[in-house]
């Protein structure tokens, strides 16, 4: 085996608490098996997701990120799920200009009653960011900490 | 008593910073009167091996502005970290990579390559490239490395303070040298500015629509400004929103607007991407295809969003792909 076939992508889902995340619930009620890579947080809303959100599951060691949202016209709170389709749409040219691939980081609309297209939508995520293979972030070295020397000085120095 | 010691440095910054220290006008006498200055190069002549003579923490306070690009910025950030009580990172390249971090949009080779055969003012068709050690007749001459990538400071050593702006106002470095000298100092890793947004001071604030919702984007040049309404308002991509405060709004009173020198507030982690967050949320259209219309309009977002922070961001650099 060789090693792409090996990586197994981490992906972070956001689902709204209203549909998605519901429809995610019938999903397994209907016994429809998807890929094991999703680990689902559960939001109130769509419109809760802030792309520091979605980065920092990108720096921590997410391969890519699902966001879930009610349809247009569908949403608990009147329009929250257009306020991250705004976002989105804007983070994937951030996206574009950073250099990540933007097919990480992908936007559905799933009603509660759509368990099958979570697991399709799941299912096609992994397969893309398995051919994509692992995200890897330039890392910045960071600083090594202080030293005995400077901790008692800056103790010195606050006291 | 002795009087505390203090030093300024210069790494990866355009000096404008220098300058913001020789702004405290007349004040600076009282800074002096009150202070040892034992190191300062760009005012001063002092050299490496005068702070290698220091003990350890000797050196009460010291403002260091810049970002970190070179292997010889980073050895002295090392050093003057050893010999300092309190570094003060000191406007927004140290603090948050600044303009020069903007760098981190392409590789170290590509920068070279541009900087040393392609700009406009070289001529050089043997791709003379600098060498990091050259042998002269006298033996080997050495010069520092161009490093990958620019980091701000915390991201080299320990920072205890940050003094934002680019460059900072001279009141918030008139509050940070009197909470240095009275030793009435925050938590360690404050910002040492306001912690509220600077629409909150912003003189136009009144002309400030309540339901602000954007349905265009237009840049300074493309239209006469306003020089009393809100500059959201007049459809500029005004940072005011998302940025600290303490500057006074210069840029908004010069009818130009924020460019967000002084980075977030406390509760932000990465200020690029709260600030499109405040501003795609504004969007007016429910429309996937008219979104995409105004975001096409921001012809830069790194650029605009990150113009003072791209190596404090989650991403730090683009990536090589």
């Amino acid at each position: 085996m060789s090693d792409a076939a090996a990586f197994e992508p981490r992906i972070v889902a956001f689902f709204c608490n209203w549909c998605t995340y519901t429809a995610a619930d019938l999903t397994g009620v209907s016994r429809m098996a998807y890929e094991p890579n999703v680990r689902v947080i559960r939001v109130m809303c769509s419109g809760r997701i802030d792309p520091e959100f979605i980065l920092a599951a990108l720096r921590e060691g997410a391969d890519g990120v699902l966001i879930g949202g009610c349809h247009p016209g569908d949403c608990h709170y009147i329009e929250g799920n257009y306020k991250m389709l705004r976002r989105y749409r804007l983070l994937l040219k951030y996206l574009r200009a950073m250099g990540v691939d933007e097919r990480r980081v992908r936007l559905e609309w799933i009603a509660a009653s759509e368990g099958d297209k979570v697991q399709r939508v799941v299912n096609e995520l992994t397969w893309t960011i398995r051919e994509l293979g692992p995200l890897a972030l330039p890392v910045m070295p960071q600083p090594e900490g202080a030293g005995a020397s400077e901790e008692s000085a800056l103790a010195e120095a606050n006291a | 008593m002795s009087k505390p010691k203090a030093g300024f440095n210069w790494f990866a910054s355009c000096g404008g910073c220098e300058e913001a220290v020789v702004d405290l006008h007349e004040a600076i006498l009282d800074v002096v009167a009150a202070v040892d200055i034992v190191f300062w190069p760009c005012a001063m002549d002092f050299k490496k091996d005068d702070v290698r003579a220091m003990r350890d923490g000797e050196m009460d306070v010291c403002f260091i502005n810049g970002a970190i690009r070179t292997s010889e910025e980073e050895e002295i950030a090392h050093l003057l970290r050893r010999k300092t009580k309190i570094v003060i990172a000191f406007g927004s390249c140290s603090h948050m990579g600044g303009i020069p971090g903007l760098g981190n949009l392409f590789t170290r080779d590509e920068i070279l390559e541009h900087d040393f055969t392609q700009s406009f003012s070289v001529v050089n068709p043997e791709k003379t490239y600098p060498q990091e050690v050259t042998k002269v007749p006298e033996g080997e001459v050495e010069l520092p490395r161009f490093l990958d990538y620019v980091r701000s400071l915390n991201q080299v050593i320990d920072v205890d303070y940050y003094l934002p702006g680019c460059p900072p106002p001279v009141a918030l470095l008139r509050n940070a040298v009197q909470a240095v000298l009275s030793g009435e100092l925050p938590p360690r890793g404050t910002v040492l500015a306001p912690d509220k947004a600077l629409c909150q001071e912003c003189p136009r604030l009144d002309s400030k629509p309540d339901d602000l919702a954007i349905t265009e984007f237009k840049r300074p040049q493309e239209i006469i400004i306003d020089e009393e309404k809100c500059l959201l308002a007049q459809g500029l991509l005004c940072l005011g929103p998302a940025t600290r405060s303490g500057c006074g709004a210069p840029c908004v009173n010069g009818n130009m607007p924020c460019t967000g020198c002084l980075g977030p507030t406390s509760r932000v982690k990465d200020y690029g991407l709260s600030t499109m967050t405040v501003f795609a949320s504004l969007f007016e259209s429910k429309d996937e295809k008219e979104i995409d219309e105004l975001v096409d309009k921001i012809v830069d977002p790194v650029g605009s969003f990150n113009r003072y922070s791209l190596p404090s961001t989650f991403l730090h650099r683009k990536a090589n792909v």
